[in-house]
């Protein structure tokens, strides 16, 4: 066992951990986004640590794809969040107004 | 602030649950990590890596991970274009883009003449470099996605994209291609995706750069954040308000109102 | 020996930081802070991911993750900013 994949992968897990207790935790959107965005750099990160076979042997190049393939779904998620989250903003302060 | 009072507030609130909470993730990430590590020491299981590796000549591209991406597991990678087109389609059906920001003054803008059409070189650079170096159409779709924020910070309402029809074009072409693709090679006899060995570089380098625009255009699309404005859309005062740049010297848009000697 | 010592040291550092960003990014109430570290941690990440020798990741990370995750964010902590201002009746800047 290569102890810079277990020091890596430990570490995703606790940004996994990290950003679960901050999406449940916190409430504005905006934060609750940032947290998800921060668990799925956790798989990856694990994913990554995972894929790594020490200096001397190439990669596995199988998680690597799943992660860049992740990252674009990820990304576009958020994006369709963040507009959702801005028509409800909006929604709600034309009910306030009104 | 009112709003890190109401927040301070609503923590107290719930300080028994959040602290139940924080116990029971740490139990959890302890107990991963124990996974984890037996995992670990039970060795390394026989991986697909080296599969990989041995067939790697037969597909066209000497970059394992573009050969995962594009060969050994395409249905994937077509998968994720069409989430990033629904994820596309869901933001244009929330309504009308928000109207862009001021026209930048004469500094920004001469760096944003210099910047996008580089990173517009760089984008072409790693598209063609996935072939046996890390890059590939993800990469370079980024950077297209990259100028097209660029410009509409630098006061483009539609960050330098086209009307709305030939944007639908544009964005359906990565899924358009990739399909097409694969159903031609059905149709001379091979599976749905499984290139023959002589033409599988042209191929994969033909949908990548079809889901290199794809990329782009929706990235930058998603930043534009609704369906694009029309070539007449003017940023609101409203909008050039919010913006702290108000020292940037900005063409009077109404001099006919300007008060008359 | 000595050179394996040190490789542990720098992935040591590598990792604290890495999770000190994200704490940081976390905990941070105020939303363009929180999108700032956001931005940082995700570079950091893609340092991170470089040094276990996945270039392709790191790149995608760095543009698509970092880039425009965090121009998305920004866009949307300037709008929450925004609309606090008003709400508060206040409207300092303006």
């Amino acid at each position: 066992m290569l102890t810079a994949q277990f020091l890596y992968g430990a570490a995703g897990l606790m940004l996994f951990v990290l950003g679960l207790w901050s999406f449940l935790v916190h409430e504005p959107l905006l934060r609750k986004i940032i947290a998800l965005n921060i668990t799925g750099a956790g798989v990856f990160h694990v994913f990554i640590a995972i894929a790594y076979r020490g200096d001397t042997a190439p990669p596995d190049p199988v998680p690597h794809a799943l992660v860049l393939t992740g990252i674009v779904v990820a990304v576009s998620a958020t994006a369709l969040a963040l507009m959702l989250g801005a028509r409800l903003q909006d929604a709600e302060e034309e009910d306030q107004s009104r | 602030m009112s709003m890190s009072q109401s927040e301070s507030r609503a923590a107290e609130r719930n300080r028994d649950l959040s602290l139940l909470v924080a116990v029971s993730l740490a139990v959890l990430g302890a107990a991963l990590t124990w996974l984890y590590f037996i995992a670990l020491s039970a060795g390394a299981a026989p991986r697909l890596a080296d599969l990989a590796y041995e067939r790697l000549p037969g597909t066209g591209v000497s970059n394992p991970v573009t050969a995962v991406l594009l060969n050994y597991r395409a249905y994937d990678t077509l998968m994720e274009l069409a989430v990033l087109l629904a994820a596309l389609l869901g933001i244009w059906s929330l309504g009308p883009a928000a109207p862009g920001f001021q026209r930048s003054g004469a500094v920004l803008a001469g760096m944003v003449s210099w910047v996008v059409p580089l990173l517009i070189v760089t984008g072409g650079y790693l598209l063609w470099v996935g072939g046996y170096a890390p890059g590939g159409a993800f990469q370079a779709g980024a950077l297209l996605g990259a100028a097209g924020v660029i410009v509409r910070l630098a006061g483009d309402p539609r960050a330098g994209l086209p009307g709305e029809g030939a944007q639908r074009w544009l964005l359906v072409l990565g899924v358009l291609v990739f399909t097409l693709v694969g159903l031609g090679l059905m149709a001379f006899g091979a599976g749905f995706l499984t290139y023959p060995p002589k033409f599988a570089k042209w191929l994969i380098l033909l949908i990548e750069m079809a889901a290199t625009v794809a990329i782009g255009v929706a990235l930058a699309a998603a930043y534009v954040g609704g369906r694009p404005p029309g070539p007449e859309a003017q940023p609101t005062a409203e909008d050039e308000d919010a913006l702290t740049a108000a020292e940037t010297p900005t063409p009077d848009p109404t001099p006919a109102l300007r008060p008359q000697p | 020996m000595s050179q394996l010592t040190l490789l542990i040291i720098f992935d040591g550092v590598l990792l604290v930081t890495l999770l000190a960003l994200a704490f940081a990014a976390v905990l941070s109430p105020e939303p363009r802070r929180a999108v700032m570290l956001f931005i940082a941690f995700g570079l950091w990440l893609s340092l991170v991911w470089a040094r276990l020798r996945a270039p392709d990741v790191a790149l995608a990370e760095a543009a698509i993750g970092a880039g425009l995750g965090g121009a998305l964010m920004l866009a949307a902590a300037r709008r929450a900013a925004r609309t606090s201002t008003r709400s508060d009746g206040g409207g300092d800047e303006a």
